[in-house]
């Protein structure tokens, strides 16, 4: 017992701030190019914008063979793209270009559902004041999808803490690190049941926070 | 001065594989500062038609002229330029919900590209002028209906347009409502000389605001003109349907079979020209008993056209040479039924 408190103590805190850091970076870039690709989506298969089912298959195409694999499998596929990029793979920053890889297609379907989600009437109605697309974005669909997109954050988040828990079992760091080596490879019951109350309450935290957040801007 | 213009509009699209011809070659021309009307069952192609005028719905073939300028083939800044000056108000309202109604309105000021300073002045302008000065900071879902259509109003009024096209605006509202709205598109109609497009399904609509009506079915005009002598003297069997709907007169049926001898006639007329002093001349003619059962006058815009239910009793030959006399006086001539159902001649 005394031994898991000091695993705890010493090894917690920079695998709780590994993980924060992967979920982090791969949620800012997951969310930040997926909102642009949903955009995308939603824009090229709108009649009233820019309907272009070319460019919308092809986009709609790499998005549906991403989100096909698995998520490790990703993971190992991006091993040597890794590499390249930061020099080690098996370190937070590492880890954290396979997610945001995964993270992309993932909240790029989430997006486009949000605007796709706004009334046609009222985007019509947005068109016949005289607005630009850009204007409408901001204007009108956003306002209107930004409860859904809270949403679609929050979920994506709770995967993301999920899925870094994946790159930690490659050794990566973070909270999923910790609970293998520890948990698993040194059968420390109590590290694993202290890492699983910690996810739980985590989660829990977040979808309350993102209910909350979606419930405000709803009118 | 034509304010709109449409040269053979035709627009088609494709739904399952099936081409829609939802507008067939339509030509009209709105005159400027009027109140035009278009009527006609759904689906009879007035959305999409009026959507042509914006260029909301492109028309696949025929021209669209604005102040007798062709914007057909306007795309990108220059089409922006032509939607600023031509509002348009829904049947659903069509505000953003999740922002305030000033919201609502900063959007177009800030699509007409007003200078950020000029905002709050212009809202309240707005506001003021569709009669909500205290509403800025509300929710659309807050408001009424009525109110919300308001606010809509508002919004397309924002850029100073010269056209406005009410798409159904007051059909997803209760009579009352409808009134007040009808009120204010005519005061916006005579104190901005802005030209109102309205298209409804509504005849008691149509008889209060517009100046000209075209009738549409299934994607043509088939009908238009002045309104009085369009619904007055009805040509088209749609107009005709659309016209006896508003105005014929369904006698209880309870009432019916305790009615004396005689045939029941309705009969519609002109009601600028005297009709009573005629229906006792005919009485006198023709030794008949002419009773009057109901009597309805509705204003056409200021023009008054009469319904009236008569039981025409009488020795059978001279009967029936007062009834071809008054059926030539008037513009609708109907015998009705004794069951309450109608025999149409």
């Amino acid at each position: 017992m005394n031994e898991t408190w000091t695993i705890l103590q010493e090894n917690l805190p920079q695998a709780l701030a590994d993980t924060a850091y992967m979920v982090v970076v791969s949620g800012v870039v997951g969310v930040a190019l997926g909102s642009a690709i949903g955009f995308g989506l939603f824009l090229t298969g709108n009649r009233l914008f820019h309907p272009n089912r070319v460019v919308n298959d092809i986009v709609g195409f790499v998005v549906n063979a991403i989100r096909s694999l698995p998520f490790l499998i990703v993971l190992v596929v991006l091993i040597p793209v890794a590499q390249w990029l930061t020099g080690d793979p098996y370190t937070p920053t590492g880890g954290a270009i396979s997610l945001a890889i995964a993270a992309i297609p993932f909240f790029a379907r989430i997006a486009e559902g949000a605007f796709s989600e706004v009334d046609h009437g009222l985007l019509e109605a947005s068109q016949a004041t005289g607005a630009s697309t850009w204007h409408i974005l901001w204007g009108v669909m956003l306002p209107q999808a930004l409860p859904s997109l809270v949403r679609g954050i929050v979920l994506t988040v709770i995967s993301l803490i999920g899925f870094s828990a994946m790159v930690g079992a490659i050794g990566a760091g973070g909270i999923g690190d910790m609970a293998i080596q520890y948990g698993y490879n040194r059968y420390d019951t109590g590290v694993l049941v202290a890492i699983v109350v910690i996810l739980v309450v985590l989660v829990q935290v977040i979808q309350w926070i993102g209910d909350r957040i979606a419930a405000r801007l709803t009118h | 001065m034509k304010a709109i213009e449409l040269r053979d509009v035709e627009v088609a699209f494709h739904e399952r594989g099936r081409e829609v011809r939802a507008v067939r070659g339509v030509s009209l021309n709105v005159e400027q500062g009027e109140v035009f009307g278009i009527v006609g069952f759904s689906g009879a192609g007035k959305s999409t038609l009026v959507r042509t005028i914006n260029l909301l719905e492109r028309p696949t073939a025929g021209r669209v002229l604005i102040d007798g300028k062709d914007i057909t083939d306007a795309r990108g800044a220059a089409l922006r330029g032509i939607r600023r000056s031509i509002g348009m108000v829904f049947q659903g309202f069509n505000l953003v919900g999740n922002i305030t109604v000033g919201a609502n309105i900063r959007f177009a000021l800030k699509a007409g590209g007003w200078d950020l300073e000029h905002w709050a002045g212009r809202t309240e302008e707005l506001l003021r002028l569709v009669g909500l000065n205290d509403k800025a900071t509300s929710y659309p879902a807050d408001l009424s209906g009525g109110q919300q259509q308001r606010v809509a109003i508002a919004r397309a009024l924002a850029n100073n347009p010269r056209i406005l096209l009410c798409d159904e605006a007051t059909s997803a509202l209760d009579v009352e409502t409808t009134e007040g709205i009808l009120d204010l598109l005519r005061d916006i109609n005579r104190t901005l000389h802005i030209t109102i497009v309205f298209i409804t399904h509504q005849l008691d609509i149509a008889k209060r605001i517009f100046d000209h009506v075209a009738v549409m079915e299934e994607g043509r005009v088939v009908e238009q003109g002045a309104t009085f002598d369009v619904f007055s003297a009805p040509q088209h069997p749609t107009t005709t349907a659309l016209v006896s709907r508003y105005l014929d007169v369904a006698l209880p049926e309870q009432i019916a079979p305790d009615l004396p001898e005689g045939t029941l006639v309705e009969l519609k007329y002109r009601g600028d020209a005297a009709f009573e002093p005629l229906i006792t001349d005919i009485a006198r003619t023709y030794d008949a008993s002419i009773s009057v059962l109901h009597a309805n006058i509705e204003y056409f815009g200021t023009r008054p056209i009469g319904v009236l239910v008569v039981l025409v009793a009488g020795e059978a030959r001279r009967t029936g040479e007062a009834l071809a006399r008054l059926r030539s006086r008037v513009l609708g001539y109907r015998v009705l039924t004794r069951a309450g159902k109608d025999d149409r001649r």
